[in-house]
């Protein structure tokens, strides 16, 4: 059994503009010790879906499981969530400013969130663990910074201090919600590196979500690729990048700059609405294979191959011929 | 494609902060732009790149040095003398939401350019304005829809409108696809390159993002806390990489292929960008950099063609990459020379 197992996930959101079908029959699993890497552009789902798993979306509309360890986080009540985030599920979002407090010592929070889990540990020993942890982000100096507040902090460090408390309490799974988008390529590698390490030295399994898939070649194990709430093509990492068969894995690719500075070939138009999604594929308005049947009827998320799998109608063979 | 259009000439941009400490954001800078070519200008975060962008266009004034555009100095022109130039010379922001009035129609804010400097009025701007929402495609019926009914790429693309509403002859980009998605980003690409070859344009392109900056550029000049650290033709400057720093910024960028990524050099670079209110002596990489010597730290390297490099390719190291070159093992040594 997987460690995360999330089965038919649907979460959507009333608005004064109508339903919003924000995440649409999701389903992934995610192995102990594993890098899970969705990806997808702006407003496929992402976030939503995840933060719905760690029971922090508010005024939604949600269904479908999640098993974490034998526990459904969906039915989960909030205290037990209140545990499991911290103590075995970790968090890292994209904005390190919005997720520190700004008003307190960098010190002071990670002990506060230890002492949060641990209710035996002592002030002092939380506070050495704090420095421990910040050395092991790769904060020069972690003993005297220790007391320094966020906005002294620069933003790459800022992204490590979060790490630091995500990893605090060593939880078998981390969730980092597009953690280095904000941040320079440099330190972007900075952190990846860092995150890298922690997984090898503790077997974290990671889910990242990220539109980067530069940032996917470097990381995942396994892909989801996600649009319009829902998955598209779903393999491990190599087989997305050489073996893909979605026009929507295949279009994402394509629209990637070169080296040679060749003309492009974008994905046409943009997105659906998620508030009236078409009949049928919701990649079909912008597929240059579209059929009749695409319109009619949304195909399944099939098995083509081994741990992979593919919402297209297209068949196996002929798409791949397109592909290369 | 060697005659200069814009000319910057030891440019300095300083702001001053709340304190007595000024920001160095641009710190001497010398370049030129040829005409018709895309010089592309990458760096990371706060070394000056939308600074010099500002300058380039006398939307700042500059500390010292000068700007000239087509042999005229701009950089000491009034706001009236500089008007005439202010059309040849058009600025695409960052932010395609930020730069658009939410409470104005489209139509009317790509036709600004055109209020601003008192050119066709009532139908004959309106046609004018739809002619533009065609040529960078978007539907020139959407003329009454305000900001928010587009897409963010369609957003980006009533910028560019507006920017070539006055036929400029210069077009500086800063960041021109970065808040978009891929598959808009390239839309937005392919739209800017077939603009230069049918209106003649040349560009300068801001990014951070380096595989972006090398598509569409020709030449690029890798900027750090203020400075050009490299200057060369595009291929040059990955093909034979001088400065350290562009090779750290290289070898940092995720490549969207398992295999190269798997395979490649990996060098990171320690510590953080120092502060631009003050930037490290000497060279201001060397706090940084994986080669750096004692003399780095006295010396400031000037831009200048290094080894067997023609005067197209300047570098400002004091010990440059040499062909082949290994970075990833090298140990900075500030006691050594
Ligand atoms: N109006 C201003 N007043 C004071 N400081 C400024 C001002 N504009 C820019 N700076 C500072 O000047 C330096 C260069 O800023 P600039 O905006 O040119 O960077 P950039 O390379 O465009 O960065 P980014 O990639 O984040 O857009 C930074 O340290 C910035 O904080
Ligand atoms: N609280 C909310 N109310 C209404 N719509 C929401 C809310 N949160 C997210 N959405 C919508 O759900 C969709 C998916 O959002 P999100 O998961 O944030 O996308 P991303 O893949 O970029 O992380 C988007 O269309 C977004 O606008
Ligand atoms: S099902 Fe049809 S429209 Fe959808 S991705 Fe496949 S070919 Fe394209
Ligand atoms: S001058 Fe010295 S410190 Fe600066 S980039 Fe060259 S080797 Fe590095
Ligand atoms: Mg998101
Ligand atoms: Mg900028």
């Amino acid at each position: 059994m997987a460690l995360l197992e999330v089965r038919d996930l649907r979460v959507s959101f009333d608005t004064p503009d109508g339903t919003v079908r924000a995440v649409r029959g999701l389903s992934f699993d995610v192995e102990a010790g594993q890098t899970l890497a969705v990806v997808g552009e702006s407003g496929s789902g992402k976030s939503v879906s995840t933060q719905t798993v760690t029971g922090l979306t508010r005024g939604a509309t949600v269904s479908g499981t999640a098993y974490f360890d034998g526990t459904d986080l969906i039915t989960a009540d909030q205290s037990t969530l209140r545990h499991l985030r911290g103590a075995r599920i970790g968090m890292i979002f994209q904005d390190p400013l919005s997720s520190l407090h700004p008003h307190y010592r960098i010190g002071w929070q990670i002990v506060e969130m230890i002492r949060a889990h641990d209710h035996v540990i002592s002030k002092q020993a939380a506070r050495k663990r704090a420095a421990e942890l910040l050395t092991l982000v790769g904060i020069p100096r972690a003993e005297e910074r220790i007391d320094d507040y966020p906005h002294q902090f620069s933003g790459g460090m800022r992204q490590r201090v979060m790490i630091a408390m995500a990893m605090a309490l060593d939880p078998a799974l981390l969730i980092a919600d597009e953690p280095t988008t904000a941040l320079d390529v440099t330190v972007q590698a900075q952190v990846l590196n860092v995150m890298r390490r922690l997984q090898q030295q503790f077997g974290t399994a990671i889910v990242l979500i990220t539109h980067d898939l530069g940032v996917v070649a470097e990381m995942a194990d396994e892909v989801v690729v996600m649009y319009a709430g829902t998955v598209m093509e779903r393999a491990p990492r190599r087989d997305i990048f050489y073996r893909n068969h979605h026009p929507y894995t295949q279009g994402l690719l394509a629209s990637l700059p070169t080296r040679s500075g060749e003309r492009l070939t974008p994905i046409p138009g943009s997105p659906p609405s998620l508030i009236s999604l078409p009949k049928g594929c919701p990649f079909a308005s912008r597929c240059p294979h579209v059929f009749d049947k695409c319109r009619t009827e949304a195909p399944p998320l099939a098995d083509i191959g081994p741990r992979h799998q593919s919402a297209c109608w297209l068949p196996v063979q002929a798409n791949e011929a397109i592909a290369s | 494609m060697s005659e200069v259009l814009l000319k910057v000439d030891n440019v300095y941009k300083e702001f001053p902060t709340h304190g007595k400490e000024v920001v160095h954001a641009v710190d001497g800078v010398s370049l030129e732009v040829f005409k018709g070519e895309t010089l592309g200008l990458v760096g990371e975060t706060g070394c000056g790149k939308s600074s010099l962008a500002r300058c380039m266009a006398h939307l700042y004034d500059v500390t010292s040095g000068s700007v000239s555009f087509e042999g005229t100095e701009i950089s000491t022109l009034s706001r009236r003398a500089m008007r005439p130039i202010r059309r040849e010379i058009q600025v695409i922001f960052q932010d395609p939401y930020g730069s658009l009035n939410p409470r104005r129609r489209v139509g009317s804010i790509i036709g600004d350019p055109f209020a601003i400097h008192g050119i066709a009025f009532g139908n004959e701007r309106k046609k004018k304005v739809q002619e533009l929402m065609e040529l960078v495609g978007l539907n020139p019926e959407h003329y009454n829809r305000f900001p928010a009914e587009f897409s963010g790429g369609q957003r980006q693309r009533i910028g560019v409108a507006r920017a070539l509403a006055l036929r400029p002859k210069l077009i500086i980009c800063d960041e021109p696809v970065s808040a978009l998605d891929v598959s808009i980003q390239a839309q937005i690409i392919n739209l800017l390159a077939d603009l230069q070859r049918e209106l003649d344009l040349t560009y300068v392109f801001i990014s951070h993002d380096l595989s972006v900056v090398r598509h569409v550029s020709n030449r690029i000049a890798v900027m750090y806390l203020g400075r050009i650290a490299e200057l060369a033709p595009t291929d040059e400057l990955f093909g034979q990489t001088r400065h350290p720093y562009t090779r750290a910024l290289l070898s940092a960028l995720p490549v969207a292929d398992p295999d190269t990524a798997d395979s490649r050099e990996q060098i990171i670079l320690g510590g953080d960008i120092p502060a631009a209110t003050n930037p490290p002596e000497g060279c201001r990489f060397h706090t940084r950099c994986p080669k750096a010597r004692a003399d780095c730290a006295i010396t400031e390297p000037p831009l200048a063609a290094v080894l067997d490099d023609t005067d197209d390719h300047r570098t400002a190291c004091l010990h440059p990459l040499t062909l082949g070159e290994d970075l990833s093992t090298a140990v900075p040594d500030l006691k050594a020379s």
